[in-house]
């Protein structure tokens, strides 16, 4: 990467000052964006191990899409991401000014490359990544999506930073004013930032995903290239990971979710929801009565413990509707609830309720549909 | 292996919370241990009782009003060895004492009181604030390698070995060697009723008793509070029939299925 690129970035031309920029190891990234200045860097939510890894640079995943459109609520100042992978420009936002990445890339042994990247993405060396930004460049806002990672690694760079994050936003309202939900989403809390810097993290479902329009003048910044990598700790270190693949939409992200609870009585009865799964091109969920029988592997959970979902079309079929499981569904656009308990709580969710033998009516509804 | 486990009292899980002048009404509402402390909690009996791991002791930490002893009687009924309380009448939800203060609380007793934990077990997250900080900000505080999350863990040489969730399933990550930081998902244990005999016992055990504002961290809230509302009401459904009905609602009405 010629240090002449950095010419081509519109935004940093207007801010940065001019250092001996025909030599390539003296890159004005100190001062690139003016103190006091707003700026934001997103921090990218890492691509799934089932994404082609051997690219050397790839595009943005979904949640990290949301968090962007969250940091355009922020203020209009320019905004970075944080990578572990350089990302084509083609397939940034255009709100995107500049990526900063760690050149991890896949070559050599798939496994190998696994475990290094892996290790990467432990909290410990993340978290040192952010502070290493955050010394270059003095960002006023650091915004992750409220996922398993983002929930992972922003509370640790928050406390090295000396910063009180706040977590699981909802709705932001201004650059230092947020609605986030609290008691499992039956309050919801409007709360005002006091700090200099904010540390955010966003729930995916509450934005939608920036359109990828491209960004052809961002800059792309290796940071392992400038040697502004602090070395990666080694205390912590990924060994593996489970998961499980399907050719089915992702829960989290999919448009209608069919979702079974106790009353599916058996493992083998889910076929039945994803045979209605199939027909509609939705994902499966299941409540946690459901998973704690052993009808659903736990990562088809949703609720306050498992995924937060918020689809077009969120079918609920034999789930009572506790309070931990609405918790996790009840942003969804239409909630259809079927169960022969008329008394369930679902019911009082659901846009559509079909008092019912879920036995009967879910197959007949595959059928006609 | 000296443990500390996290213990917060919390809203009990299955009431019906109701929305104040000052935030959620709390006053004669049942509390309880928060689910996942207890899980953690269960988590840390049950290294002690795993000769391999060497468990000198279990200490539980509580931080909040006086009643949270009761909830140190219950960890310690459970199996802790004994507890510290550090009392303060400010609001644990949110709203007043916030994970940053709570986690640098954890942090002063761990360097100032009880200076040899290699273990923090806490909960991922409690169930009134619903904001899954203390355990990573801890970890950062104190730079100790952590693993939220939790689902399985494992004695592994010096360290552990931790299968943590994920969005796409689970992880396995390696901590070479103490001291560190777990925080504990649902599916780590099921926690123990507290038996009878036990409950007696734990009459009799230690609580040390500490005032919030004798360490010195700062306990305001960084993050303001300005106002706690109810989120607005979803717009009233209807019954189908049948599943003609719902199709032609879900079709024409919905604007779906198309």
């Amino acid at each position: 990467m010629s240090s002449s690129f950095l010419y081509k970035s519109k935004s940093l031309l207007s801010h940065c000052k001019l250092g001996r920029m025909h030599d390539k190891r003296t890159i004005p990234m100190r001062f690139i964006f003016q103190k006091n200045h707003a700026s934001t860097l997103v921090i990218a939510e890492p691509s799934s191990s089932s994404s082609s890894s051997s690219e050397a640079m790839s595009s943005l995943m979904p949640a990290t899409l949301s968090a962007i459109s969250a940091a355009q609520k922020l203020h209009s100042g320019p905004i970075t991401i944080l990578s572990d992978k350089a990302i084509d420009t083609s397939s940034l936002p255009s709100a995107v000014t500049s990526v900063l990445h760690i050149g991890a890339s896949s070559s050599g042994t798939p496994d190998k490359d696994k475990s290094l990247c892996g290790s990467l993405l432990v909290a410990e060396n993340v978290s040192a990544h952010i502070q290493q930004a955050q010394t270059l460049y003095s960002f006023s806002h650091i915004i992750a999506p409220a996922t398993k990672f983002g929930s992972n690694i922003l509370p640790r760079a928050a406390a090295i930073l000396g910063m009180s994050p706040i977590t699981d936003i909802i709705e932001i309202l201004s650059n230092d004013t947020f609605v986030r939900p609290i008691y499992a989403g039956n309050a919801l809390a409007k709360v005002q930032a006091t700090q200099n810097v904010k540390l955010l993290s966003v729930r995916t479902t509450a934005f939608e995903k920036a359109a990828v329009d491209g960004s052809p003048a961002a800059t792309v910044i290796n940071l392992m290239e400038e040697k502004q990598v602090p070395p990666p700790q080694t205390l912590t270190e990924f060994v593996k990971e489970n998961v499980s693949s399907s050719d089915r939409p992702d829960l989290a992200t999919a448009n209608v979710v069919i979702s079974g609870g106790r009353g599916i009585k058996s493992a083998e009865n889910f076929a039945l929801l994803e045979s209605l799964a199939d027909k509609l091109g939705g994902a499966v969920g299941a409540s946690r009565a459901a998973v704690d029988a052993g009808y659903a592997p736990n990562d088809l959970q949703v609720g306050q413990t498992g995924k937060c979902v918020a689809p077009e079309l969120y079918i609920a079929c034999g789930i009572s509707g506790a309070i931990q499981h609405l918790s996790g569904m009840k942003d969804s656009k239409t909630i259809v609830a079927i169960n022969s308990d008329r008394d369930a709580p679902i019911f009082q969710v659901a846009d559509y309720g079909l008092v019912d033998d879920l036995f009967k009516a879910v197959p007949e509804l595959t059928r006609q549909l | 292996m000296k443990i500390l486990v996290g213990v917060k009292r919390v809203v009990d899980y299955a009431v019906k919370v109701r929305v104040g002048a000052n935030g959620v009404e709390l006053k004669n509402v049942k509390m309880s241990l928060n689910p996942f402390c207890e899980i953690a909690v269960e988590a840390a009996v049950r290294l002690k009782e795993n000769k391999a791991a060497s468990v000198s002791e279990v200490v539980a930490l509580s931080i909040g009003p006086k009643q949270c002893q009761e909830t140190l009687r219950t960890a310690m009924a459970m199996g802790c060895d004994r507890a510290i309380h550090i009392h303060t009448d400010l609001r644990g939800d949110y709203m007043e004492l916030q994970s940053d203060s709570v986690a640098k609380l954890f942090q002063k007793v761990i360097e100032e009181k009880e200076k040899d934990v290699d273990l923090v077990l806490v909960g991922k997250q409690a169930i009134d604030s619903d904001c899954g900080q203390v355990g990573p900000m801890l970890a950062g505080y104190l730079n100790w390698p952590q693993a939220t999350f939790a689902a399985k863990i494992d004695l592994d040489g010096d360290g552990l070995m931790v299968e943590r969730e994920t969005d796409q399933g689970t992880e396995t990550i390696k901590i070479a060697k103490l001291p560190a930081v777990v925080s504990c998902d649902l599916r780590l244990n099921e926690p123990r009723y507290a038996t009878l005999p036990n409950i007696m016992k734990a009459k009799k055990k230690k609580i040390d008793q500490f005032q919030a504002d004798e360490f010195d961290v700062d306990l305001t809230a960084k993050n303001k509070v300005l106002e706690v509302f109810e989120p607005p009401a979803r717009k009233e459904g209807i019954t189908v029939d049948n599943v003609n009905q719902l199709i032609d609602k879900l079709k024409n009405e919905a604007g779906l299925l198309q």
